[in-house]
């Protein structure tokens, strides 16, 4: 069938998809952004790691144990720094990614910083494929309910929010439990797919590409995740041949599409028949008003 | 008590360069509100810059340490007028900036493992000033490196000049009303743009002066842009946007740093300095010296 090589793509670009679907629950619905959602990968990675090789239990128990985990983690942690204000939750998202892997490092019984390897390779490009289109129904329908519009009021406005009676803080905390638990899940497979963790795998470097790919996408729009999402995984794979310089390509990407067009590559516009039906109107819309200005200059002049 | 003084010596050493590296952070935050983490890439610039000044050019290490901080301080006002200013202008929301600076980081890193290779390099001792050699004054028990004492002393040297600069000239004046207030300081004829710049070229020139600091007392190598996250670290300990606080933060946590690594083990080292920032976050957000911000809705 599909080549290997071309499989293993496949397969990168789903789990890192679950992930940033996740993510962008978080940052581009809510508005909050987040440095240490690998931190959320690695409880899920190594937790799932631990139930497969060494409890000998079957893979989805793995994989929801993971979620678990990292949601379980998740509530902790946002119960302590939801409150935080702008920048500062960002650091302490930043403090918590770089503390789980330090700690992970410390952890004999799951290799330490050596890493632990020969994990059984229990992930499938099947598996990926239903789980991440799964995950994009979730999101999808999670986003269109109500607890997902409060979301979004949030992320506008957060005090019009809470006047209009949404509970601020609980929201932030369902978008952020649901975001760990996807990238719960993400790890997981990840670990039962590469074989083997380490702990740098999960620095802030990691936490840094999920936000990029939410952010290049194009933030509030899940379409737009996946499209950045697809393109950010696949560039550094085409430019392998110069590992060198990909990473330079990549930050330039970065800077470039921050600097030149911040709505990201999809801007707030979703793929869907009735996204473009929007997207055309309101094109049409612009045109006609562009016409009637034109005329009305005209008319000034004449 | 011969161990304690000693790690006592080794943490001021160590806070003076994270002073250094907060300082620039801190100023940065200050004005623009917003957390430079392309700094980092800064100071390993800095430190690269006087390393081939140094050997391949073979300046004297005085003029050497010169064209670190100046090539330093160039790159970051460049950062800062190529990716930056677009965003200011457009008034992008503070993440925006965090993540221009992110990319910002890996672009320089990853051209410089690029372009240089990602081998560590060594000051060769023979070009160095005597007072930056290795080896050690004995006091007693007491063993204190040279190197230790130099970055001390050149670190106290800059971190006054800048205090003095802040608190004592026309210029100085600019950059706190800018950071008490953007607009009405504008209104007042101080120039923003100007003010910013100056605030970038000196973040800029004291990272590459930590970074030669630093790279005399280790090695320079490219991720010690990603070490010098530990100075981020310090200035929110601080306080963001406060310079007392950038100091106060800074020696607090190497002594923290020094201390537990001495006492208790070096494993802990790293997992205390991130619990000590989330514990601070928690307890108090704004940092042992800052203002706590308000929420300017």
């Amino acid at each position: 069938m599909l080549s290997s090589y071309f499989q293993q793509i496949i397969v990168l670009v789903g789990i890192n998809m679950i992930a940033v679907l996740g993510l962008s629950i978080l940052t581009g619905f809510t508005g909050l952004f987040s440095f240490g959602h690998a931190g959320f990968m690695a409880i899920g990675a190594y937790i799932a790691a631990i139930f497969v090789a060494r409890l000998h239990l079957p893979f989805w128990m793995a994989v929801a144990a993971g979620a678990a985990g990292a949601a379980l983690v998740s509530i902790v942690i946002g119960g302590l720094t939801l409150k935080l204000k702008g920048d500062y939750f960002c650091i302490a998202t930043m403090g918590f990614g770089e503390a789980v892997r330090i700690i992970l490092n410390n952890i004999e019984y799951v290799g330490g910083a050596r890493g632990w390897e020969s994990l059984p390779q229990l992930t499938s490009l099947w598996v990926v494929l239903v789980l991440a289109v799964a995950m994009v129904v979730i999101t999808w329908n999670l986003i269109n309910s109500r607890h997902g519009r409060n979301m979004v009021a949030i992320r506008e406005e957060e005090l019009a929010a809470q006047m209009a009676g949404i509970n601020v803080f609980r929201y932030k905390m369902v978008a952020l439990v649901v975001s760990a638990a996807m990238a719960g899940i993400a790890g997981a497979l990840l670990g039962n797919y590469i074989q083997f963790l380490r702990p740098t795998m999960f620095n802030m470097v990691k936490s840094t590409d999920l936000t990029i790919m939410v952010i290049f996408g194009g933030l509030g729009s899940i379409s737009g995740t996946i499209v950045g999402t697809i393109i950010l995984t696949v560039l550094p794979e085409l430019f392998r041949n110069f590992a060198q310089w990909r990473l330079v390509v990549y930050g330039l990407a970065v800077v470039v599409i921050m600097v030149g067009r911040p709505q990201g590559v999809m801007g707030g516009f979703e793929m869907t028949p009735s996204g473009i039906r929007k997207h055309f109107a309101a094109r049409r819309a612009r045109q006609a008003l562009e016409a009637e200005l034109r005329a009305a200059e005209r008319e000034s002049a004449a | 008590m011969t161990q304690f003084l000693q790690q006592l010596i080794n943490g001021l050493s160590i806070g003076s360069i994270y002073a250094l590296m907060a300082v620039g952070y801190s100023l940065v935050y200050s004005i623009m509100n917003f957390s430079n983490f392309a700094h980092g890439s800064v100071i390993m610039l800095g430190a690269y810059f006087g390393f081939f000044s140094l050997t391949t050019l073979g300046m004297p290490f005085g003029i050497a340490f010169f064209i670190a901080a100046c090539g330093a301080g160039f790159v970051a006002v460049t950062l800062e007028r190529l990716a930056y200013k677009p965003l200011r202008d457009r008034r992008a929301p503070f993440l925006y900036f965090i993540i221009t600076a992110m990319g910002a980081s890996i672009l320089i890193d990853n051209g410089v493992i690029a372009t240089i290779g990602p081998t560590p390099k060594t000051f060769p001792p023979e070009l160095l000033p005597s007072y930056l050699q290795s080896g050690s004054i004995q006091i007693g028990t007491l063993g204190i490196g040279r190197v230790d004492i130099a970055m001390f002393v050149i670190t106290a040297v800059c971190l006054v000049a800048l205090i003095l600069f802040i608190d004592f000239t026309k210029m100085g004046k600019a950059i706190q009303a800018t950071a008490y207030n953007m607009k009405a300081s504008a209104l007042m004829g101080i120039n923003p743009n100007f003010v910013i710049i100056l605030v970038f070229a000196i973040g800029g020139a004291l990272a590459g002066v930590a970074g030669v600091l630093y790279g005399v007392k280790y090695q320079v190598f490219p991720q010690m842009s990603s070490i010098t996250l530990k100075s981020f670290i310090a200035a929110v300990f601080g306080g963001l946007g406060s310079l007392p606080g950038a100091l106060l933060g800074s020696l607090l946590l190497a002594l923290i740093e020094t201390f537990v690594s001495g006492y208790i083990s070096t494993q802990l080292r790293d997992i205390f300095a991130f619990f000590i920032l989330i514990a601070m976050l928690v307890i108090r957000p704004a940092g042992i010296m800052g203002k706590s911000a308000e929420d300017k809705a």
